[in-house]
Formats: C-alpha cells, sequence, structure tokens
C-alpha cells in the first residue's frame, strides 16, 4: 500500500487513515480528511491545537507513510531568512576571492562567488529544492514575528524561493507542508488565506484508549479504560500544564513497569509526577482525583 | 433529486445557472452566510472549498462538513461559528425544499402511538440510548418524547424552553441519582456529551415539527452575540476564564516585541558600538542600539464589585494582575458602597478561585446596603490615593456606572481623572444600555475614555490599548 502511496499518493481517506494507523499514528476523522485534502490539492495545512496532541506527530507519522523524508523548521523568537532560507557562505566566499589567481576580473569572480555552491541551504530552501518530495513541518508558527510569516508566503502558495543575485528557484517537488501552532498569537489573514485549517483537540476517551492500547498492548484493557478516564478528569481541572496524549502513555508504560493491575488511589499518588509536571499542579491533582479515587474504595 | 425550482433570492443578482442543481451556488450562499456572522472569507476561501468538494464524497454529511471546515473557518473561534451556521444553514436549507415541495416527513414512528407508549418505558429507553450513544435511535426517541410530552400540556412556544422542560420531564441528568433502582441507566448518571447531543437533536426536532406545523421558516436571526461573551455567571467556568488570561498574556506579550520592532526609531549605544568595533580595528561596522522599553504605566484599578458586575470584575482584576509585570506599580481597589484595597489578595493569591473567595470575603467591609454610592467612593478614592496621582498614572474605573438614583458627583470624579494622566472606563455593559435606567456613565465620559467591555476580544483591545506606547507620551519609564 505505501509503495503506491509514494507514487500517487493515497486515492482515498480511508487508505490514508488506514496507512496512519500502520505507522502507529491513530488519526480522528477530520485529521485523516485534512492531510488527505492536503495531499490532493498540494495546499498546506495549519495545525492549532493546545501542547501535546499530536500536532508534530502528524507530520512525522505522515512522512513515515508516504515515505517522505521530513524537513523540520522549528520555529523561535527571532527566527530569520538567514536560518529559515538561506545564506551565503561568505567565508568560502572570502577564501575564494582570496586564492584568487591575479588577472581573472571581478565580473568572473562576482559570478562565480553568488552561485549555487556558496548557497548554504537551510530548512524551507532544503524542502524546496529537494529532488524527492519531502514533507515540510514548520513547527510552532506563532513564536515568530509577522515579518517572517510575510516570507513565508512565497514559499507556501507558489512554493518558490527568490533570491536577489540568483533569481527564482522554484520546487521541484511540491512538498506536504504542516505548521503547528499552539494559538499563543493571532497569525495574519493572508497567511490563514493559504492554509487548510485542522483543528486538533483532545482525543475523545474512546480515541485515546486505542492510542494507549496501540502503544502499551500489554496493559490491560479496565486499566488502560481507568487510565484515560482519569486523564480526562485531570484534563478537566484547571492546571497550568494538562497532560498530554505523550503522557498519557508514558503513564500506561509506567504502570506496566510497575506491574500494576489496577489504579488505586495509592499508586496513583505515586506514578502522578509522569502525568502533572508542576508543583501546583501536583496539589491540585492530589487534592481533587486522588481524593475521587479514595471514595470509590480504591 | 426534484427539478430546480425557480431559486429566490439567488446570489449577487443571479448565478450561471450550475450543473447540478444549487450545489456551488448554496456553497456560496453559506459563505454569504459565515461573512454576515463575522467570519473573514475570501474568495480564495471560496474557490478553496469548491476544489476540497472535488476530491471527497461530498455525500457523506461528516466528510462534506470537515472538507468546508477546514477551508472557510481558520480559527477556532470561527470553527464554532461556523458549527453553528451550518447546522443552521443546511437544516434550513432542506427544510426550505420541503416547504416548497410540500414533502411531510414520514416518520419511522407513528406519533399517534406514541400517547400510548407508557412515559416510564420512554424514559428507560431514551435514557439507554444515551447511555450508548446510538444517534439514530436517539433521533426516533426524541420525536417519541416530543410526541408524548407535547401531549401532556401545549408547548411554551419557545424552542429552548421545551427543550429543558422534555429533558426535565424525562429526569435525564449528568449527576448521579442514587434514589433510582439498581437497573436503571440513570443512576450513575448520563454522560454530559450525550446529553447535549439529545438536547441538540429534540431542538431540531421541534423546529421541524414547528415548521411543518406553520408551514413557513422561522426568520434566521444571526446568531447571539452573546453566545460569545465573556463569562458573566457566578465563575462558572474557571477553566475558560485561566485559558483566555493565559492567552491574553501570551498575545501580549508578542505584542510588545512587535511594537518595538515597528517603532524601528531608534537611538545608537555608543558606548557599545565602540566596544563592538574593536573587533573590526575600530572601524563601527555594526551599530549597536539602545533596547526600546515598552510603555510600564502605573495603574490604579478600581472595580465595583456588587452583584450586577462582580464576575465582570474579578475577571478583569485577575487579567491586570496575571498581566503585573507589564505595569511598573499596581494598586487595585473593589468598592460597593465604600471602598477598600485589594492589592494585597492579588499579589498573594495566583489563583482566580481563591481570590474572587478572598474578595468576597474581605472586601465584604466595602459592602453595607449593597447598593453602589459612586459620590461616596469617589471621595474615598481621592483622599486615599491623593498624595500618589501624578501625570504619568493611569485610573481604570470597572463598573456599570448605576448609581441608584444616588448623585454621581462626577465633579470629583473630574478631579481625580484631572490629576491621573490618562482614565479609563470600562463598562460590561453593552453600549446599547448606556444611559438609561439609572446609569451616569454620560456624567463620567466627559472626563474619561469610556470602553464598552463584555467579550474576551474588547477586553483584549482594551489592554493592548492600554500597554501601547503612545505617541506624545514618549517618557515611558
Amino acid at each position: 500500500m505505501s509503495a503506491s502511496a509514494v507514487a500517487t499518493g493515497p486515492g482515498s481517506v480511508d487508505e490514508l487513515a488506514a496507512g496512519l494507523r500502520e505507522v502507529g499514528y491513530l488519526p480522528g476523522e477530520s485529521t485523516a480528511l485534512v492531510s488527505y485534502l492536503a495531499t490532493r490539492l498540494g495546499k498546506p495545512v495549519l495545525v492549532e491545537g493546545p501542547a501535546g496532541v499530536g500536532k508534530t506527530e502528524l507530520a512525522k507519522a505522515l512522512s513515515a507513510f508516504l515515505g517522505r523524508g521530513l524537513v523540520r523548521l522549528q520555529c523561535y523568537e527571532g527566527l530569520d531568512e538567514a536560518k529559515a532560507l538561506y545564506e551565503w557562505n561568505y567565508r568560502k566566499q572570502l577564501l575564494r576571492i582570496q586564492s584568487e589567481a591575479p588577472g581573472t576580473g571581478w565580473q568572473d569572480v562576482q559570478e562565480d562567488i553568488f552561485g549555487e555552491e556558496f548557497l548554504l541551504a537551510r530548512p524551507l530552501m532544503t524542502a524546496i529544492t529537494s529532488t524527492e518530495p519531502v514533507v515540510l513541518l514548520i513547527d510552532e508558527i506563532d513564536k515568530t514575528d509577522q515579518e517572517f510569516e510575510a516570507m513565508l508566503l512565497e514559499v507556501l502558495s507558489d512554493f518558490q524561493i527568490t533570491i536577489p543575485e540568483l533569481g527564482r528557484i522554484e520546487a521541484a517537488t511540491r512538498p506536504v507542508v504542516l505548521l503547528t501552532s499552539n494559538n499563543t498569537r493571532e497569525l495574519t489573514e493572508a497567511l490563514k488565506r493559504r492554509c487548510l485549517y485542522l483543528w486538533l483537540d483532545y482525543p475523545t476517551l474512546e480515541h485515546e484508549l486505542q492510542i494507549v492500547s496501540l502503544h502499551a498492548p500489554e496493559l490491560s484493557q479496565t486499566v488502560a479504560k481507568k487510565l484515560v478516564e482519569l486523564i480526562g478528569m485531570v484534563r478537566d481541572l484547571d492546571l497550568k500544564k494538562p497532560p498530554s496524549i505523550a503522557e498519557s502513555i508514558d503513564w500506561a508504560r509506567t504502570l506496566l513497569l510497575l506491574g500494576a493491575d489496577d489504579i488505586d488511589a495509592e499508586t496513583f499518588r505515586q506514578t502522578m509526577s509522569v502525568i502533572v509536571k508542576h508543583r501546583t499542579d501536583l496539589d491540585v491533582v492530589a487534592e481533587r482525583v486522588g481524593v475521587k479515587l479514595t471514595g470509590l474504595g480504591g | 433529486m426534484a427539478p430546480a425550482a425557480p431559486r429566490p433570492g439567488a446570489l449577487y443578482g443571479g448565478l450561471p445557472e450550475p450543473g447540478p442543481p444549487g450545489m456551488s451556488a448554496r456553497v456560496l450562499e453559506f459563505g454569504e452566510e459565515l461573512r454576515g456572522e463575522g467570519v473573514a472569507i475570501g474568495t480564495s476561501e471560496l474557490l478553496d472549498a469548491f476544489a476540497v468538494l472535488e476530491e471527497i464524497d461530498w455525500r457523506s454529511a461528516p466528510g462534506f462538513r470537515e472538507a468546508l471546515a477546514a477551508t472557510l473557518a481558520k480559527s477556532q473561534e470561527d470553527r464554532r461559528i461556523f458549527e453553528l451556521v451550518f447546522e443552521r444553514f443546511f437544516f434550513r436549507a432542506v427544510e426550505q425544499a420541503a416547504v416548497r415541495e410540500g414533502v411531510r416527513e414520514e416518520g419511522g414512528i407513528d406519533a399517534g402511538a406514541a400517547g400510548e407508549a407508557d412515559l416510564d418505558r420512554l424514559r428507560e429507553q431514551i435514557a439507554r440510548a444515551l447511555a450508548d450513544g446510538g444517534e439514530s435511535a436517539m433521533r426516533d426517541l426524541a420525536r417519541l418524547a416530543i410526541a408524548a410530552f407535547g401531549r401532556q400540556g401545549e408547548g411554551s412556544g419557545v424552542i429552548g424552553v421545551d427543550v429543558q422542560r422534555i429533558r426535565r420531564a424525562l429526569g435525564l441528568r449528568s449527576e448521579p441519582q442514587p434514589e433510582l433502582p439498581g437497573d436503571d441507566p440513570r443512576r450513575p448518571g448520563l454522560p454530559r456529551e450525550a446529553l447535549r447531543r439529545f438536547e441538540a437533536i429534540l431542538r431540531r426536532e421541534l423546529e421541524r415539527a414547528q415548521i411543518e406545523r406553520t408551514e413557513t421558516l422561522p426568520p434566521s436571526r444571526p446568531l447571539n452575540e452573546l453566545d460569545r461573551a465573556l463569562p458573566s455567571g457566578p465563575l462558572q467556568d474557571l477553566a475558560a476564564v485561566h485559558r483566555v488570561v493565559a492567552q491574553l498574556k501570551r498575545r501580549l506579550a508578542t505584542e510588545g516585541l512587535q511594537a518595538r520592532g515597528r517603532r524601528a526609531h531608534r537611538h545608537v549605544d555608543v558606548r557599545r558600538t565602540m566596544r563592538a568595533s574593536l573587533q573590526t580595528g575600530g572601524v563601527p561596522v555594526v551599530l549597536k542600539f539602545r533596547p526600546r522599553r515598552p510603555r510600564r504605566p502605573e495603574i490604579y484599578v478600581l472595580c465595583d464589585v456588587s452583584t450586577s458586575v462582580t464576575s465582570a470584575s474579578v475577571f478583569f482584576l485577575s487579567v491586570l494582575h496575571a498581566l503585573h509585570d507589564s505595569f511598573r506599580k499596581m494598586r487595585s481597589f473593589v468598592f460597593i458602597e465604600r471602598i477598600s484595597e485589594v492589592t494585597d489578595t492579588f499579589e498573594r493569591e495566583r489563583n482566580f478561585k481563591a481570590v474572587s473567595e478572598a474578595i468576597a470575603r474581605d472586601a465584604g467591609v466595602a459592602d453595607v446596603s449593597g447598593y453602589t454610592d459612586y459620590g461616596r467612593v469617589w471621595s474615598e478614592f481621592r483622599t486615599l490615593v491623593e498624595d500618589d496621582l501624578h501625570p504619568r498614572a493611569t485610573v481604570i474605573v470597572l463598573g456599570d456606572a448605576r448609581t441608584n438614583g444616588r448623585d454621581p458627583r462626577a465633579d470629583i470624579f473630574a478631579e481625580v481623572a484631572a490629576r491621573a494622566g490618562r482614565t479609563f472606563w470600562l463598562n460590561p455593559e453593552p453600549r446599547l444600555y448606556w444611559n438609561y435606567g439609572d446609569s451616569v456613565i454620560a456624567a463620567y465620559e466627559r472626563y474619561c475614555r469610556a470602553f464598552e467591555c463584555w467579550t474576551t476580544r474588547q477586553l483584549e483591545d482594551f489592554v493592548r490599548a492600554l500597554t501601547r506606547p503612545e505617541d506624545g507620551d514618549r517618557l515611558s519609564a
């Protein structure tokens, strides 16, 4: 299946969903649909949602399923085009000038040092120029400033980069682009306009149960069920950092290691630091959820 | 599908006749409807929507909805509006066609027979369906329930009221009901999610019944603005409040950076430039600039905490305190009949809930009769801070300016405003209600800038205005 997927892209939403499942990612209905549309239309997808719901994982899973390399650009405050697009390798340029034999004209040198040989490709450039199609992940786009977003527009809508000294570089192959955002700031309309939008939220109980069972298959169903219910309860509390899916899985594995066959108040107290990672949060959770467990009679 | 009847209200004075009857026109109309609700939809979004519809099997409802949502609704807020409008629009589209064609739905269940079905069994069936969560079963049962309860007494005519009435009559609750017998599925409490779904189905079925009865469509109304309002109930949704605050804080933090970047008027830092020039043999190649400092105003906040505006006030206070590092100094006061300072409370307590409890407890001194007395509050405030107020201070008042018939004493307020550099008034009531009844905001508005502030968006705008460096106000700390 994935051999054909490499050549032509998935043929239907179900095929893509099945493929993602094969590589260990359980997509929700809309996730599969939007990813499918992205591969068909060649449009970037803007994935928003709280931290730890598998936004980045989705990109990894897509790259595994489609058999494409993953190019990742981690955004941060102050990221600029020299680090995201390209940079001239000026050290090499200097060397080139210094090692110049006397008599060569300036024209030759200039043409030479602004050639591709002296260009340092950064993630976006790599993704665009790659001869093999790739999956491009622009992670946490909301961490950058608006100027950077504006710079991305050319890449995202036309899949090309303009370098003043070289001219326009067009994409040899169309990458599948995913942008993730934690919604810490409103992204510009222009950027959103160019993207499909996918909101990823915490999974429903059943969905999370499937995810946990997939990653910790040895855990008994009853414990796994109780685990996701507890996680749901903890997420409903007003916490600084609610537990992510990855932490549910970690917790399941921890329970396996401890050989726990039930989550009682004692086990919960001992292991809750796996899912709650803030001192004040720990107090709140111990108070609200731990007590409830005791109340149920362990 | 029936041959295309003359379509009422074609868009843009008539579209080229589309191939399959009405699909693309429907999508355009849907886009128009979304625009009407304030979702920014450009032509490119609509083009995307069409492109997407070609890729999917749009006969499956969830796929159709998700595909449209992915192209049209580009934020969580938009998505929420999208869901509401989608429901309303496509439901209406179906009903409109039905009214036109004179189609009546043949229900799977004979409503006449429903009267005989005994209520207790119906209750139990519904509860069981809710616990299992079968969609089509729920729909049938919703109809049965409407038929059964419609018979008992006349509907109130207001669909929302009827829905709640039926739900109560069925005894469907999310809390455990230990008084029920052991095998009743309602005993451990029903899943909240399923209850909400059932209510939505009830609402739809009631609307459908109404349309069939009257053979007209109810007028479509813009979604109630209040659906998107600030939490106003008694602290009902703490987590939501907290999320808003956290988000606001992060947004403002990045906002400040942008302001600094955009206003690139900067001063060269000579000392650092000279030092850096040593690398290049004393030639100052790279200029070093002094960092720009954002405006860090000194803030005095006065919040009305009488029952009508408590939650808005406490919410607002906690927002400001969450942002306290953006201000040089901040003192907060709450008042009802008298004024009392709560700065310490906020410094001690980081937790929204604890703060509101502490205010309710300690600030009780501010409350004697329970009626706001603005005149007294101003004079007390003046006495408290007279010596500290100066032109770089900002005074913010949050209240509904309802004096309960007492003297507003705008003259004292004017004095306070004159001493302070800037004075803002936040009114948690929509502007529509200003100056009606005992609201005297006009008397104060002459001395300050008044904002209406009853949605998170408005609040965010205000906080932004507050922290943005202003021209003519260059001397920021």
